[in-house]
């Protein structure tokens, strides 16, 4: 379960203070489908971020799992990303010129898996994400964009993350593959019980999600429950 | 991380980008390869110079001729013309020189040689029995000059290999055949080992005969060209050098050493000069080096620094996997280890390669020396290293998503 309290995050630049995120307090239970929404500049990427532990808040609480991680060190927050958050993200970032395994299997290598474990796992991801078993020893530069984000959503499965956190997953492919895509994350959620948090600009994507947060200059300026959804 | 899941990702990685791993270690080869056979080429010239000069023999004092003069004229007609020593200087020298070891006269000539059917034009060396200790002369068959041969005039004659080629035909056995020079046969008692062709003069072209003969039947008079004087050590040439001279300026009644009608040439001089010329020569190479590992060095780094941003992205996404920052120095620094080392490694070969290529075609004894070694290889590899971790461990601290949006 996630929950921010008074979530304030400053970026100072030339002595002049930039208000990112003005005291957000929401919660995400576990097994949630969640969109973020917001036009460019409202402050979504800062909130993933936080949200992602790659970055901390300047003021308020971020529990994690019920652990407040808004002060933990470089180091601590790797190490929750490596264990309880996979990513998915705009451009993929898959290792050129290396095997889809080995892309997937990378999480565990930075987790210390057990050698033997790692390939059954990676396996697994991969057909949970739905990518076909032939592409599984192809070059990662081999794949189309769609297959290429697949492998990015295993990568980030392969872990068995509390939490995926994607960001514009769909930004980069057409309408058709990023419909595929969504569908393969509300299966995820839906059957696997993966809380995912899904940030995005388009009105569309969000539609994917059970409940949609919409994030204007900083603040929340709607949060509701998506039973319209269109997929 | 674990050592082994750090070798196989490294490696992994390496092959990745086989271009780029392959263009690095390429700069690397250049860079150390150049600068061992560079250093290796300048030392073995430097040896084979040395060598050459200590194959006229060691330690020697050289007596010469002075310029001849003739009274009341200012024309002079060049160092060694006159003809002024004789073998009484060279006796007095071996008699009240203590500090001599051993004193060898020579009076040299060129003629047209004939054998039987065959001819050549060649030094002809009037000398004494001294003359092989002297100039380092070893005789492979029959036997050099005596005493016996010189104060008899004896008409022998020992002659070097080539010569020995040129007249009676390659790897033949001719003693006791005779040569004929200015119409005077000769009975040939011995052959000189082939001392190869470097050095000044070659030896190995030569006819030696005794000092007494070449006077009487081939110069006519009582002069030599030169007194050969060999000190004891190198230690007390400076001092048998100023003996000799004093000594000869007495024989010659000379009191004004300005006026000496010969001239001392020390070996430590020729050897002094020698070192400074091919110190010269070690200083070109040396800088020849020291630029190729620069531009080498320059090289490396921009391949590294290179590497380093086109992959921040790949360090962003390494890191919002879970690296944590050592992590991700400790990978890059050892793929900079692998490649400076495998690109090292490769390059001392090459150096030593192109040593062996020098020895072999230019006859130079160019040898690899382990110093050079170590300062190529420390130079290349430590820049190579600093220009690969210290950019990475940069992009190790960035945020991760700074470094994912990275271009």
């Amino acid at each position: 379960m996630l929950e921010c309290k008074n979530l304030t995050k400053i970026y100072e630049s030339g002595g002049e203070e930039l208000i990112v995120l003005k005291n957000l307090s929401f919660k995400i239970e576990d097994g949630e489908f969640v969109a973020i929404i917001g036009p460019s500049g409202s402050g979504k990427s800062t909130l993933m971020h936080i949200l992602g532990a790659l970055d901390t808040p300047t003021s308020g609480e971020y529990l994690f799992n019920g652990k407040n991680i808004s002060e933990f060190s470089d180091d601590e927050l790797a190490n929750i990303r490596k264990t309880q958050i996979g990513f998915v993200f705009q451009a993929f970032n898959l290792l050129p010129r290396t095997s889809v395994l080995r892309n997937v299997m990378l999480p565990l290598v930075y987790a210390d898996t057990p050698e033997a474990e790692r390939e059954p796992r990676a396996k697994e991801a991969l057909k949970n994400a739905g990518l076909d078993e032939d592409h599984f020893q192809h070059l990662s530069n081999q794949l189309s964009g769609g297959q290429m984000q697949r492998v990015a959503i295993a990568r980030a499965l392969v872990n068995n993350p509390t939490l995926i956190l994607a960001d514009e997953p769909t930004g980069n492919l057409d309408t058709k593959t990023g419909k595929i895509v969504l569908e393969t994350f509300r299966k995820l959620n839906k059957e696997h019980g993966h809380t995912i948090i899904l940030i995005t600009h388009e009105p569309d994507v969000a539609e994917a999600a059970n409940r949609i947060i919409t994030i204007r200059d900083g603040v929340i300026v709607e949060d509701k429950k998506n039973t319209h959804s269109l997929l | 991380m674990k050592n082994a899941d750090l070798i196989h990702e490294t490696i992994s990685s390496l092959l990745a980008n086989k271009i780029r791993s392959s263009l690095t270690v390429l700069g690397i080869v250049i860079g150390i390869g150049s600068v061992i056979a560079m250093i290796a080429i300048g030392q073995g010239a430097q040896n084979s110079i040395k060598a050459s000069i200590d194959s006229l023999g060691s330690n020697l004092i050289m007596v010469t001729p002075g310029a001849q003069r003739t009274i009341g004229s200012p024309v002079s007609a060049g160092r060694g013309s006159a003809q002024s020593l004789t073998l009484a200087d060279a006796a007095a020298i071996t008699q009240n020189v203590s500090l001599a070891q051993n004193v060898a006269s020579e009076l040299s000539g060129r003629y047209q040689v004939t054998a039987a059917g065959t001819n050549t034009n060649t030094s002809v060396l009037g000398t004494t029995s001294m003359y092989p200790i002297v100039r380092n002369i070893t005789i492979d068959q029959g036997v050099f000059l005596s005493d016996q041969h010189v104060s008899s005039l004896a008409k022998v004659a020992v002659i070097g290999p080539t010569v020995r080629d040129d007249l009676f035909g390659v790897g033949s056995s001719p003693i006791g055949q005779t040569i004929r020079i200015k119409k005077i046969d000769f009975k040939i008692i011995g052959i000189t080992v082939a001392k190869g062709g470097s050095g000044f003069s070659n030896q190995d072209d030569m006819i030696y005969i005794p000092i007494t003969t070449a006077q009487q039947f081939l110069s006519g008079n009582q002069y030599v060209s030169t007194i050969d004087v060999q000190a004891a050590d190198a230690a007390s040439m400076t001092e048998l050098q100023s003996e000799v001279t004093t000594l000869l300026l007495s024989q010659h009644h000379i009191s004004d050493p300005a006026l000496a009608d010969f001239s001392t040439l020390n070996q430590a001089d020729i050897i002094a000069t020698a070192s400074t010329v091919t110190g010269t020569f070690t200083i070109l190479l040396g800088s020849v080096a020291a630029i190729s590992l620069l531009v080498g060095g320059i090289g490396i780094m921009n391949m590294m620094l290179t590497t380093v941003t086109e992959r921040t992205r790949e360090i962003g996404l390494r890191k919002a996997v879970g690296a944590t920052q050592s992590d991700i120095s400790t990978q890059f620094l050892a793929e900079a280890v692998a490649l400076t080392f495998t690109g090292g490694f490769i390059g001392i070969v090459l150096g030593e390669l192109v040593a062996c290529a020098v020895r072999q075609l230019a006859g130079i004894a160019a040898s690899v020396s382990f110093i050079s070694i170590i300062l190529a290889f420390g130079v290349s590899a430590g820049i190579g290293i600093i220009f690969d971790y210290y950019p990475a461990r940069r992009a190790a601290k960035l945020n991760p998503i700074q470094a994912l949006r990275y271009e």
